[in-house]
């Protein structure tokens, strides 16, 4: 049985398919055979920023709608042999995805991975609550930012309220808050929420905090997921994020702002 | 970081985090009670507000209702500020 992990978010921007590309990554480069799914029909971008954009021929609903195999459609990841990535559609729209057709292609994705990663788009309709309703784990992406923690709040109702795991009284989904483009020098200046204040707004537990960093634009642009980029603080925070997944307990890293020189700490800045 | 332009400034103002939380945690609070309220209680809070009106004339905003969960039994608290 594979686990279902949904990365979601409500609001958009926030980093959903950038952690998505990260953590199934991270995931697969753990060893484990993980395929990702873009569930953002019509506006499909996982293939871009996982960088198999001209390799995609069929697509999740083509597979549904038995226009394709299932692999047909699924694209091998070039960089590591254990990620698999399932591409939305471009030209259909969102009510292409039945929650009969998205159980059957999970149902077969279950026989030969070890994770199915959903990756939702933004929003709470039709296509964002086909990405959760069959998750056993979700990640909650947030910013830092009252926009965007009233979002997640929003999507941890319907999580506990639209899922399988809620409708059929099975034991609830397993959420996670990840909260990304954090920036501690902004934190400390009073400027933007701190870790504490958004864990105790939306209380649940976080799994990571991903620092505002420029390595995040350079792997998109590159389509190497930030994961790879081992030098780079988000790189190093979504290993951590990972090896948390995985059972791991590890002191989060990126919460303090760097020390800055005298000059600086004189005339502020 | 204090710099010697914070000690020396004359900005006395809550810190724009601080107002972001507390606008948060209330607002959360409100969605939160509402998402958990049954179905029935927006058309409720439009026929107690029409009922309202008949008499005084008052804004949405004057009217507030909140269903609390009390043990075994729910409260309807209902709060009506009228004008003077």
């Amino acid at each position: 049985m594979a686990t279902i992990l949904v990365v979601t978010s409500g609001k958009g921007g926030v980093g959903k398919t950038t952690t998505s590309a990260a953590v199934s990554m991270g995931l697969a480069m753990a060893g484990h055979k993980t395929v990702v799914v873009d569930f953002d029909i019509g506006l499909r971008n996982l293939d871009i920023i996982m960088n198999c954009e001209r390799r995609v021929v069929f697509d999740f609903v083509n597979v549904i709608q038995g226009e394709a195999s299932l692999n047909q459609a699924l694209i091998k990841d070039k960089r590591c042999s254990d990620l698999y990535i399932l591409p939305a559609s471009q030209t259909r729209d969102k009510d292409a995805l039945t929650k009969e057709g998205v159980k059957q292609v999970l149902d077969q994705l279950s026989e030969q991975f070890e994770y199915i990663v959903c990756d939702s788009p933004a929003g709470i309709e039709h296509g964002a609550l086909m990405a959760m309703y069959y998750a056993d784990t979700a990640i909650v992406v947030t910013n830092p930012e009252v926009s965007s923690v009233r979002d997640s709040d929003r999507i941890l109702g319907i999580l506990q309220s639209k899922s399988r795991r809620a409708e059929t009284n099975d034991t609830p989904v397993k959420e996670h808050l990840l909260v990304t483009r954090f920036d501690p020098a902004r934190v400390a200046k009073g400027e933007m929420l701190s870790i504490d204040d958004i864990e105790e707004i939306l209380a649940v537990p976080l799994l990571g905090v991903i620092p505002e960093s420029q390595a995040v634009l350079n792997a998109s642009n590159s389509g190497n997921p930030v994961i790879l980029d081992s030098k780079s603080d988000a790189g190093q925070a979504y290993s951590d994020t990972v090896e948390r997944l995985l059972g791991k307990e590890l002191p989060h890293r990126f919460l303090e702002a760097q020390k800055k020189g005298l000059f600086q700490r004189v005339f502020g800045g | 970081m204090v710099s010697i332009f914070d000690i020396f400034g004359k900005d006395k103002e809550p810190k724009s985090a601080s107002v972001a939380k507390e606008r948060l945690k209330v607002i959360v609070a409100h969605e939160r009670r509402a998402r958990n309220a049954p179905d029935y209680l927006p058309a409720l809070q439009n026929d107690i507000m029409a009922v309202i009106r008949k008499y005084v004339d008052i804004d949405p905003e004057q009217l507030q209702i909140d269903l609390n969960e009390e043990g075994n039994f729910s409260v309807l608290e209902v709060n009506v500020n009228l004008p003077k």
